[in-house]
């Protein structure tokens, strides 16, 4: 078992350092310079040959990459090129934002998505089904930034209901923080509630043809039990497998609503950062969530592993 | 007793209650600040933050008169080499620290040296600083400076606490000033946020006691923050939505032309990219002839992008009123067009790619094209344009500058051989003559000739077309009040309040 785990990890080393690669690489493809996206509107030539010197930006590519990865492996991704912050202090303080923002999302999506998808699969061909995969294919269709900007135009400045934008810290004052995230969770929730609410009803549509089901029914057992009972945890096996490949949807989706809410989260830094050609930034943050993803797909083959004993054998 | 007691209490807590709606404003701001250095700044919405929390030696008025700050009073010596400041007494820095003499020349010592100092050019003319007395500095020149007053009454100017200076990083992150706010945190991309300082030496007129500057660069977002009221106020309104604040029975509008500018620049002889049409001052002048500003500023601008032919604002004394904004007249377009050699033209249009550039390149590629001139779009994100501009990888550049106070930081860099800025590389000997001659002149009625004599020159090569003034607009609350609008755009406090 843990010679199988230490496989795995092992074999997620090389793709760490492709994937290290290629952040680099690409870009420093892209075309601007972020010396002189510092150097501002200025554009002093001192400044900026001064500039590209301290940060090495006159090495040839892999020098510059050497340098990087000999700095990470000393657990420094350096600084802001633009605001002189250390970037581990940036991740710290917008990753938590992002995961209470995704967690709130895949709240509103579960809760959504599955007793919308129970029902309409328990119901199947009757106007409640229709209903739902009409709501389901609204949800998905909706642009994430569009549904935001009408959501803030009744609810904050119609209404005045939630606040409009911006953070509130759980720490700082529960309340608020959930009641500001509140707009923004939704927005990103719905689209994958959607998702998971078409997902759902396939899989208890198949269930619920299976033998065993006719066989509870037969018995005489209530409809609604045999349907939550029997049918849902069945279906649930193939729903967590896709619950865990939208959480990946989730955390790109987070980029662009975080924009139209400005929360300041992992979305935004990366954005603001792509824009000012912060490579420090950008290169830190896509390198902790690539590390972040290897992880998760590592726990994931582990709990595979857990749960199917005939996988142990391989 | 009781009930009088519960009386007293309930009294404080609501007037505790209405200190507290009138001690904070939050001012939504269009781009998230850079670096909180002076020395280091490259954006105007720093500037903003700054007017708050750092004072500079000397400020402007509305007027672009230049009134007293740090110091009281400036002479210029006779052979106009020696700027000598009166520093006002018993000022101090955040950190309690006293502003005097050697503070100033530290604090210019360290714009002037640093490797990474946005300052150095502005601050190039100084020879050395020297500290006559507690409350006296001398500024010793080059040569003399004409502009040199001016640039102090911005970053090159302002003042940090002597004993932070030695720590670039601290400063950038957590600088110590003496302006009437303090700093309190920074959260990127979130908000910064300043408390009042009470030892500053004018606080009782700052009534507000906490500023809460938010960076939210979609305009529609940051207008709905208004108008929910999570803000009281925010700058550069998009011009679209000038209408409607201006019907919102809570919000006020305050506009201003500023003392900047949107041009068009032709790539002259930067580069191999450069047309060789554009070496022909009449197919520049048929560009200029074919752009109907007033309809810009109609259908763009809501009303708020002051057409203008010059890059000197005319909010300042230097402004020449002699030279009109072109009119549109395609068939002398054509004319001229035809004249050089032209029945038809090709041309690419390289834009900073936001909502109004974008809805600007359409206008003009339809203006254009009436007068025989296909503009092909090509837009960029802002990084990636100031590459391709300095590299000279563009034919035809629409670009904003901020503007300065001074004149010279409007022309010179831009249009002058060697200049910095000057994207096109347009070179005319009689221009840098006279923009150089006008740097080493000391007074308004000297300079004033010059500049008109530099700028008649310009308005007929036209290797730069000014578009349209930079607009300042903000929108607030009904509930602020007193807010006088300047025409670098910066958001000074002093007299502003918030009505409970």
């Amino acid at each position: 078992m843990l010679r199988i785990i230490a496989n795995r990890a092992f074999v997620a080393i090389p793709t760490l350092i492709l994937v290290s690669m290629m952040i680099f690489g690409l870009q420093k493809m892209l075309p601007g310079d972020p010396v002189m996206a510092m150097a501002g509107e200025d554009q002093n030539p001192q400044v900026i040959a001064t500039l590209r010197l301290k940060y090495h930006l006159d090495e040839p590519v892999p020098v510059q990459y050497a340098l990087w990865v000999r700095d990470i492996l000393q657990g420094d991704l350096g600084a802001s090129l633009r605001t002189d912050v250390p970037v581990t202090k940036l991740i710290a303080q917008k990753l938590p934002v992002t995961l209470q923002l995704a967690v709130m999302a895949m709240i509103f999506a579960i809760g959504i998505g599955l007793p919308l998808g129970v029902l309409s699969a328990a119901n199947k061909g009757r106007a409640l089904d229709y209903g739902a995969n009409v709501l389901a294919l609204t949800g998905m269709s909706i642009p994430n930034f569009w549904l935001g900007i009408i959501l803030i135009f009744l609810v904050s400045v119609k209404w005045q209901l939630l606040p409009s934008s911006g953070y509130v810290s759980p720490t700082e004052n529960f309340w608020l923080s959930i009641k500001t995230m509140l707009m923004p969770a939704f927005v990103l929730g719905a689209a994958l509630g959607a998702q998971l609410m078409r997902h759902t009803r396939s899989a208890m549509l198949s269930v619920l043809r299976s033998d065993y089901i006719r066989t509870a029914r037969a018995k005489g057992l209530l409809r609604g039990a045999v349907v939550v009972k029997h049918g849902l945890r069945n279906a649930l096996i193939p729903i967590v497998t896709v619950l865990a490949l939208l959480f990946g949807e989730l955390l790109a989706g987070a980029v662009l609503t975080e924009q139209v809410f400005t929360i300041p989260g992992f979305g935004k830094l990366i954005v603001d950062a792509v824009f000012n050609r912060d490579y420090a930034v950008v290169q830190g943050v896509v390198l902790v969530t690539a590390v972040g993803f290897i992880v998760v797909n590592l726990f994931a083959d582990v709990l595979y592993i857990l749960l199917n004993p005939r996988l142990r054998r391989s | 007793m009781r009930k009088i007691l519960l009386a007293a209490a309930l009294a404080a807590s609501t007037s505790a209650v209405m200190a507290q709606s009138n001690s904070t404003i939050r001012i939504g701001l269009q781009d998230d600040i850079g670096t909180l250095d002076p020395a280091r700044s490259g954006q105007v919405v720093d500037r903003i933050v700054f007017s708050s929390l750092c004072n500079s030696l000397v400020d402007i008025g509305p007027d672009l008169k230049i009134v007293p700050m740090l110091a009281t009073s400036w002479s210029m010596s006779a052979d106009n080499k020696t700027l000598t400041f009166k520093l006002r007494q018993g000022v101090k820095f955040h950190d309690d620290e006293p502003f005097n003499a050697a503070a100033v020349k530290a604090n210019l010592e360290r714009s002037r040296s640093m490797p990474a100092s946005n300052r150095k050019s502005e601050l190039a003319s100084i020879d050395h600083v020297d500290v006559v007395d507690d409350y006296t500095v001398a500024i010793v020149l080059k040569a003399p400076d004409a502009a040199l007053l001016a640039t102090l009454t911005d970053r090159a100017g302002m003042m940090l606490a002597p004993k932070t200076l030695t720590d670039d990083a601290g400063v950038s992150t957590h600088p110590v000033c003496s302006g009437p706010y303090k700093f309190v945190e920074r959260v990127q991309n979130d908000r910064v946020v300043l408390q009042k300082f009470a030892g500053y030496w004018d606080a009782d007129k700052y009534p507000i006691q906490k500023v809460i500057f938010q960076p939210i660069p979609d305009s529609t977002v940051r207008l709905a923050n208004l108008r929910s009221g999570s803000l009281d106020m925010l700058e550069r309104l998009a011009p679209s939505d000038v209408a409607a604040v201006k019907s919102d029975k809570n919000l006020n509008f305050i506009s201003m032309s500023g003392l900047g500018f949107y041009d068009l620049t032709f790539n002259v002889s930067n580069g191999p990219r450069a047309p060789k049409a554009f070496k022909d001052k009449r197919v520049r002048q048929a560009f200029e002839l074919a752009i109907d500003r007033d309809a810009i500023n109609q259908v763009i601008g809501g009303g708020i992008f002051a057409p203008i032919g010059q890059a000197i604002p005319s909010s300042s004394p230097y402004f020449d009123a002699s030279i009109k904004t072109t009119k549109r007249d395609i068939p002398k377009a054509k004319a001229l067009l035809r004249a050089a050699g032209f029945e038809q033209l090709n041309v690419e249009l390289t834009f900073g790619n936001n909502t109004v550039s974008n809805q600007m390149a359409q206008m003009l590629q339809a203006m254009l094209s009436e007068a025989g001139i296909n503009l092909k779009l090509r837009p960029t994100d802002y990084a990636a344009a100031l590459n391709a501009s300095t590299k000279g990888d563009f034919e035809l550049l629409y670009l904003g500058w901020s503007g300065r106070t001074d004149p010279d930081g409007n022309l010179h860099q831009f249009v002058t051989c060697k200049g910095n800025l000057n994207y096109g590389r347009y070179c005319n000997p009689d221009v840098d003559k006279l923009l150089d001659d006008a740097r080493v002149k000391p007074t308004l009625a000297e300079r004033k000739p010059i500049y008109d004599a530099a700028q008649k020159l310009l308005a007929d090569e036209d290797p730069i077309i000014y578009l349209y003034a930079q607009p300042w607009p903000y929108a607030m609350s009904k509930k602020v009040q007193g807010f006088t609008p300047y025409p670098d755009g910066l958001i000074r406090l002093r007299g502003v309040s918030i009505k409970a």
